[in-house]
């Protein structure tokens, strides 16, 4: 309990220490890097309320990383060029505003899951891995093919999204807004995870028979945990195209999907702040890595590999050990 | 006599050739322990499944409390008031006794869709889940998670967990077995005492507990039910004697 604390507290100082530092010295790359980690980090809590929580194995994570790309994407685009996003049957107008992008981010996400999991939750094992799969696939080829906003080549939104009393494009003033919201969101996990919800869910993860026979249905607390897992990483996913200003259908893509997974698996699946500690290793093999080799996916790969066979709880589980009963 | 609270009426259901329940009618009435007994592969735990919800008969049907229930899931069965506990345990296995308890409470009184509050420090929901432990004898592993208990402790939590459900009945599923001597006592004098808060619908190994506790016997023998009666008809009866009693509790 005591190591699983400070292990958590030491990953939030270095993720506000390292990017203050990089400010002080005038490094304005490595704290967009420290943002990145941070981006990636909020995409894996929300993959991780389903995957750890819930013990539902999606791997089409990138249709909600990806839809809260295009709503960032989308908005900004007809705010900057003064168009409708929609003129019939309601008059729907573009904005530059963060916190409006945010919530439509999450809401759309929220309804996507919803949709992919009424469908997909009837099924389980490698029938759900797949068919989650193929909706993010599917959502892939249609922004492929959508030249509206860019189709293949993407788009790009010069001017970072505003946010009241701060300028967005100052990196630090930036990472102020991501690192604010990793807390929020850290905060809701935590919570949920001790709450009625997350002691029901977590059962349910275990033993379906036995939550049925204390008079509740898994389907809905499945359903409920996929909405919020994927309104998180929708939530990741605008936060990701304004960090870039740049979306493109990469973000849909089983790669994007991949990697929300390694966070997860990195850090330690079923940890609140396991995703934190998984993208915060990835940035740094990337960097490391990457700076090696072109080919550090192999590397990524092996490292993966090693995790699964032989330290199933990730980072979290190795440092921390076993997951203590929270009373 | 009074309306049976669970009504079994002409419940059927094979496995391919095999007919693991045979045209069963069985009740169960206010203030009894109805025991129902049979040779292992019987069809016991089979009938079980099909009151409880998890298996639909091929033909008949199940009332409970007066309404038709055929037809609904295992947890509406759970709300409307069927507190079961598993002949393998089924529990929440990285869980604590405690969290199971309190999982029970929760699912009982329903507000399942909450997401800030501690479940854990929620003084109601503790309160019912360490009574039902103590009931059961097992208020000093409170922290010990399922998956270190002995098997014995699992039926005990079984029970605890459908005790925090306040059910209108009980069906059980040999809560006694690996319970050992000791366990084994201390359950029979706790159900003894339990059937006056809901009847109990008992499958149970064990003759003399059966012969002890049971208002009512049900001889279940290849899916069918070849005799029901008080303890001292089924005893005296010849062919429950050949078909079963007299191959002397294979168990
Ligand atoms: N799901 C199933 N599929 C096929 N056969 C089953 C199934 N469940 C039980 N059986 C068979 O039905 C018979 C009755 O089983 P069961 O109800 O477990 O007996 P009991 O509890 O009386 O020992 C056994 O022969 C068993 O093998
Ligand atoms: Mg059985």
């Amino acid at each position: 309990m005591r190591k699983e604390f400070f292990l958590n507290a030491a990953l939030l100082g270095v993720l506000l220490a390292f990017p203050l530092w990089a400010w002080s010295v005038d490094e304005p790359y490595l704290i967009t890097l420290a943002t990145r980690a941070i981006v990636f980090a909020i995409a894996g809590i929300g993959l991780n309320f389903a995957l750890g929580f819930g013990g539902l194995v999606s791997l089409g994570h990138a249709a909600f990383f990806g839809l809260g790309g295009y709503v960032m994407g989308v908005l900004a685009f007809h705010a900057q060029t003064y168009t409708p996003v929609m003129g019939w049957p309601l008059v729907i107008n573009g904005t530059k505003s963060m916190p409006t992008i945010w919530l439509i981010a999450i809401a759309l996400s929220a309804l996507l899951a919803v949709g992919i999991g009424a469908l997909s939750l009837r099924t389980s094992g490698v029938y759900f891995i797949m068919i989650t799969l193929a909706f993010a696939q599917m959502l892939y080829y249609f922004t492929i093919s959508w030249p509206t906003y860019g189709g293949e080549d993407g788009l790009s939104i010069y001017v970072r999204n505003g946010f009241p009393g701060l300028n967005t494009m100052d990196p630090i003033q930036f990472f102020a807004i991501c690192y604010a919201i990793l807390l929020i969101v850290l905060a809701f996990v935590f919570a949920a995870s001790r709450s009625p919800f997350g002691l029901a869910l977590g059962a349910s993860r275990q033993n379906e028979e036995r939550i049925q026979a204390v008079g509740q249905v898994p389907f809905r607390l499945y359903l409920t945990a996929f909405a919020i897992s994927g309104a998180i990483t929708g939530l990741a996913g605008a936060l990701f195209a304004d960090l870039n200003r740049f979306i493109s259908p990469t973000m849909f893509s089983w790669q994007t999907s991949g990697e929300i997974m390694i966070f997860v698996i990195l850090g330690g699946v079923g940890r609140v702040f396991g995703p934190v500690a998984g993208a915060v290793l990835f940035i740094l093999l990337e960097h490391t890595l990457g700076g090696l080799s072109e080919f550090w996916h192999i590397y990524l790969g092996a490292i993966l590999l090693g995790v699964v066979l032989f330290a199933r709880g990730g980072l979290y589980g190795m440092v921390a050990g076993r997951e203590v009963a929270h009373d | 006599m009074t309306e049976p609270i669970l009504d079994i009426r002409g419940i059927s259901k094979s496995f391919g050739a095999l007919r693991a329940s045979n045209n069963i009618n069985i009740d169960l009435r206010a203030g009894e322990i109805h025991a129902l007994i049979g040779p292992n592969g019987a069809g016991k735990s089979t009938l079980i499944k099909q009151i409880a919800g998890g298996l639909r008969p091929d033909t008949g049907s199940v009332h409970f409390d007066g309404q038709d229930i055929t037809a609904l899931s295992t947890a509406a069965r759970a709300r409307l008031g069927m507190g079961r506990t598993f002949q393998i345990s089924s529990l929440a296995m990285e869980y604590t006794v405690l969290q199971n308890a309190v999982l029970g409470a929760l699912g009982h009184r329903g507000d399942v869709f909450r997401f800030f509050r501690p479940v854990m420090k929620d003084a109601g929901l503790l309160a019912t889940a360490r009574a039902s432990l103590e009931q059961v004898g097992l208020e000093e592993f409170h922290d010990a998670r399922v998956s270190e208990l002995s098997h014995g402790q699992r039926r005990q939590l079984e029970v605890a967990v459908a005790l925090t459900l306040s059910p209108k009945v009980f069906l059980m599923d040999e809560p006694m077995a690996g319970l050992g001597a000791e366990g084994s006592h201390r359950l029979m004098g706790f159900l003894d005492q339990l059937r006056h808060k809901a009847p109990i619908l008992l499958v149970e190994h064990d003759m003399d507990a059966v012969f002890t506790l049971a208002d009512r016997i049900s001889v279940l023998v290849y899916g069918g039910i070849i005799a029901t009666g008080p303890v001292e008809d089924i005893r005296g009866n010849p062919i429950v004697q050949s078909a079963y009693l007299g191959e002397e509790t294979a168990a």
